[in-house]
């Protein structure tokens, strides 16, 4: 892995497009807003994170920004205005800790490692992993540049499977597109997205794959205009009731 | 030359189309600073680099061809030829310009896709397309189709229908007047719609990545290599940026001659 | 019954176009009248190029258009030759390839209709230009590489809209001349739109005058160039057409005040008499003309040896004068004068029916 540079980062994230919201630190009425950059991975638990944050907290309002974690990590270090960043891995977010972007610690919170998505009914009749060496086994997985990628590639070497994947897909989200419109027989993805695709997919399970998961770490931003309120995001998430969501929605605990 | 004949251009014009020059300028000079010129020749000697290059270069040359095979009658029925609907095949074939490309991508899975309304069928036959360089060419080609249509069917309208006449009243029947003389008049447009086509099909990234996939050799053009080198090494994506620049500004020296020189005149 | 016959109604605005027309072998019609009287789409409608909502086109006992007709012949099955006043040269086509257009169109091999269009440029005087593209060519020669690609295809019917308009007067003079001669080698039928009194004198043998989608006026190119019967063709003949009620030799003008004529007549008249006819004179004149009026110069231009003089007055009125006299009385725009021609120089004839009321025919029969 080529090592992602800070200046290069900052051209990375002018080139992607901006999240909305996250260039306000404080609404114009009396509301406060706790800008949360997060890994898209991280769509529904934080979702319904941020809807129990905000009933226990009056008067403040989650803006959750979600993308891939080194564009959100090039954004912090170019000084977006975020309160919390929580990154698919701990690259990344060392990225933004050695620019000094990050306040603390970063703390990891939760795990994910990689499954096989079919299509529903299995229209290819993928039994198991080593399936995806059959010729006639059209299979899909993230590219190595993103974290899914390296993860995906690894597990493919442990497992002696030598096949290619058709195509390499820049992100989690694409290989479960390909999974769901039947257009791949197979695909490697979190655990957590399976959960989240539900019915459209069905989920295999990929040998070793708990002994090489990727850590998801969070912590608040130094540029943070509610550094307590981030400091309590923080809690939320490393918390008992964070857990229980992120358990549900097919996260791993922190340590495998 | 009347070179500023009629008084001083006042700058309430001036600003705006300086502005307008920098907001295009800018963003590409920076680019070519930040290039990584020391290791640019051995980046872009990469093999994964020269396939994407190659791929680009044949599936956008094989959309260019496609769109002139199926354009050039499509734009020339609708310049030339009066039918119910025309104003709505016009419009209809005019809409992939402004569709999202991955909403185009996404279509075309739908429609060539293993269980779309085409690819299902096809697949019986033993025919997939997604995650080919067929898929490529066809995403290419429905994006690039509709610049080429607009632009020829623009160039035919904008040649003389006396000519057509004349050539009617000579004797020509309508196949030979296409051919002997309306696309030789409109050769300069066509070609310029042509290339339009070509640099369209280049830049193509949603519909191909979403539709064909990305895998290096087979359907990972340049776009897509830039793309997925972002994630991780950005240098290596300005370098392959760079080489698009550079494909663009040949692109824009050949159709030069027509635009720039027509506005001369 | 004539070659042609052609009954030629084609719905247009402002006025729907109604013109029946017969021809015979040989026949040069030259067709005048003023912008929008319908000329150019006569000939587009008998080239097939304007669909007509009724009416007949007959060529040779054959419907071309109209009843008889299954539908309407398309202009590459008329057999027609046409030749447009901008020569529409095709521009990507050497002067040879331009000719040889037609015959290759119709089924000639490459080689013969390359042959037939050198000969036909041959006898247009330009064939050393044969390899020459129509931008590198003038007006006279693009024009006569036009008239032989119209020719080179054995047309039954030539159709030349304004040829001559757009060039140089020395150059339309001299192509005029050859035209005439190749309309009268040509055996068919001619017509011949314009806007100019020579080609109709020179170049025609029927004259049909146009007026807002109407026959106006029928007739040789004599007849109409002495008889005009509108005040375009007027003009164009360059006659003073005045109009008026004629009782004996007097006539009393539309336009107010009476003329005096040498010929009686009685009832609705034209009297006309020629430019060269009027004298001009600053103080009113008391010698013998007792036909004049007061006038205002409204333009001064040289024509020919002489300075034509348009003035506006009670009627308007054309004089032609020696530069001399022009010098002399000081005539510029704005220039009061007095206008005087004698009874003996007065030409009357009939009035016919105005064209709005109905439509004339041309028949050459």
């Amino acid at each position: 892995m080529r090592p992602l540079r800070a200046g290069a980062a900052a051209l990375a994230a002018a080139l992607t497009l901006t999240l909305a919201g996250c260039g306000v630190g404080a609404s114009g009425d009396d509301r406060t807003r706790l800008t949360v950059l997060a890994a898209a991975s991280l769509t529904e638990p934080f979702d319904e994170l941020a809807q129990e944050f905000e009933a226990s907290h009056d008067g403040v309002d989650v803006v959750l920004g979600y993308d891939s974690s080194s564009t959100l990590a090039a954004q912090v270090v170019e000084g977006a205005p975020a309160d919390v960043l929580a990154t698919a891995d701990a690259r990344t977010m060392r990225i933004a800790e050695e620019a000094g972007a990050t306040r603390g610690e970063p703390a990891t919170f939760a795990t994910n490692s990689l499954v096989v998505v079919v299509p529903a009914g299995n229209p290819a009749d993928v039994d198991s992993f080593a399936d995806l060496q059959r010729d006639d086994v059209t299979y899909v997985a993230c590219a190595e540049s993103a974290p899914c990628g390296t993860l995906a590639r690894d597990l493919l070497d442990r497992n002696r499977v030598t096949a290619r994947p058709r195509s390499l897909e820049v992100d989690v989200k694409a290989v479960l597109t390909k999974v769901e419109l039947d257009e791949a027989d197979a695909g490697l993805v979190y655990a957590s997205d399976a959960v989240a695709a539900g019915d459209t997919v069905e989920t295999l399970p990929v040998p070793h794959a708990s002994e090489a998961p990727n850590s998801y770490l969070v912590a608040p931003v130094q540029q943070s205009a509610e550094p307590d309120l981030a400091a309590e995001w923080v809690e939320l998430v490393l918390s008992d009731r964070g857990r229980q969501v992120l358990d549900d929605a097919g996260f791993g605990g922190p340590t495998p | 030359m009347s070179r500023n004949r009629l008084g001083r251009p006042p700058a309430y014009l001036l600003l705006p189309a300086g502005l307008a020059v920098a907001l295009l300028l800018v963003p590409l000079a920076s680019l070519v600073a930040r290039a990584p010129f020391g290791s640019l020749l051995e980046r872009l000697a990469a093999p994964e680099v020269l396939d994407a290059l190659w791929l680009s270069l044949w599936t956008a040359t094989a959309a260019m061809l496609a769109s002139l095979v199926l354009g050039l009658p499509l734009a020339w029925l609708l310049a030339r030829v009066e039918f119910p609907g025309r104003s709505l095949v016009r419009t209809l074939v005019t809409v992939p310009l402004v569709l999202p490309p991955v909403v185009a991508g996404v279509a075309l899975l739908t429609a060539f896709g293993r269980t779309g309304v085409v690819g299902a069928p096809l697949r019986e036959l033993g025919v997939t397309i997604p995650f080919t360089s067929t898929a490529v060419v066809i995403a290419h080609t429905f994006v690039a189709l509709p610049f080429f249509v607009i632009s020829v069917e623009g160039a035919l309208r904008a040649t003389s229908q006396d000519y057509d006449e004349v050539a009617a009243v000579l004797g020509a029947r309508r196949g030979a007047i296409f051919r002997r003389v309306t696309v030789p008049l409109a050769a300069p447009g066509i070609a310029a719609g042509l290339v339009l086509g070509w640099a369209r099909s280049l830049g193509e990234f949603g519909a191909t990545i979403t539709f064909a996939g990305n895998y290096p050799g087979v359907t990972q053009t340049m776009p897509l290599a830039v793309y997925t080198l972002l994630q991780e090494d950005l240098e290596a994506a300005v370098a392959l940026s760079l080489v698009m620049l550079l494909v663009s500004v040949v692109v824009l020296a050949l159709l030069r001659e027509r635009w720039f020189g027509q506005a001369a005149r | 019954m004539s070659l042609l016959e052609a009954r030629v109604r084609v719905r247009r605005s402002p006025q729907s176009l109604e013109v029946d027309l017969d021809a015979d072998p040989g026949d040069v019609i030259a067709v005048i009248g003023p912008n929008g009287a319908g000329k150019s789409t006569l000939l587009r409608a008998l080239a097939g190029l304007e669909p007509m909502h009724q009416g007949t086109v007959r060529y040779d006992g054959r419907a071309w258009d109209g009843p008889g007709a299954a539908r309407p012949l398309t202009p590459q099955e008329r057999g027609i030759g046409m030749v447009f006043q901008q020569h529409l040269l095709f521009p990507h086509l050497t002067a040879l390839g331009n000719v040889a257009f037609g015959p290759r169109s119709r089924g000639a091999r490459r080689r013969e209709s390359e042959e037939r269009a050198r000969r036909w440029l041959t006898r247009l005087g330009v064939e050393d230009l044969a390899d020459r593209r129509p931008r590198e060519l003038s007006g006279g020669q693009a024009q006569r590489v036009a008239i032989a690609r119209a020719l080179a295809t054995d047309p039954a019917l030539l159709l030349l809209d304004e040829p001559l308009a757009a060039l140089d007067v020395g150059v339309a003079m001299a192509l005029r001349l050859e035209l005439a001669r190749h309309l009268a080698d040509f055996g068919g039928i001619g017509v011949l739109v314009t806007h100019d009194a020579l080609d109709t004198l020179t170049v025609a043998n029927r004259v049909v005058v146009l007026d807002q989608g109407r026959v106006a006026q029928v007739g040789t190119p004599d007849e109409v160039a002495q008889r005009p019967q509108t005040e375009h063709v007027a003009r164009l003949m360059g006659l003073n057409v005045l109009r008026g009620q004629g009782s004996g030799t007097a006539v009393a003008l539309d336009s107010g005040g009476t003329l005096v004529t040498t010929t009686p007549f009685e009832g609705r008249v034209n009297a006309c008499f020629s430019p060269a006819a009027v004298t001009l004179t600053l103080a009113e004149p008391t010698g013998s003309a007792r036909n004049r009026w007061p006038g205002t110069v409204t333009s001064v231009v040289p024509h020919g040896a002489a300075v034509r003089v348009h003035l506006a007055g009670p009627a308007p009125l054309i004089a032609d004068v020696t530069p001399g006299a022009a010098a002399e009385l000081g005539l510029a725009p704005g220039r009061s004068v007095w206008a005087a021609v004698k009874a003996t120089e007065v030409g009357v004839y009939g009035i016919a029916a105005p064209p709005a009321q109905a439509p004339l025919r041309s028949r050459y029969v």
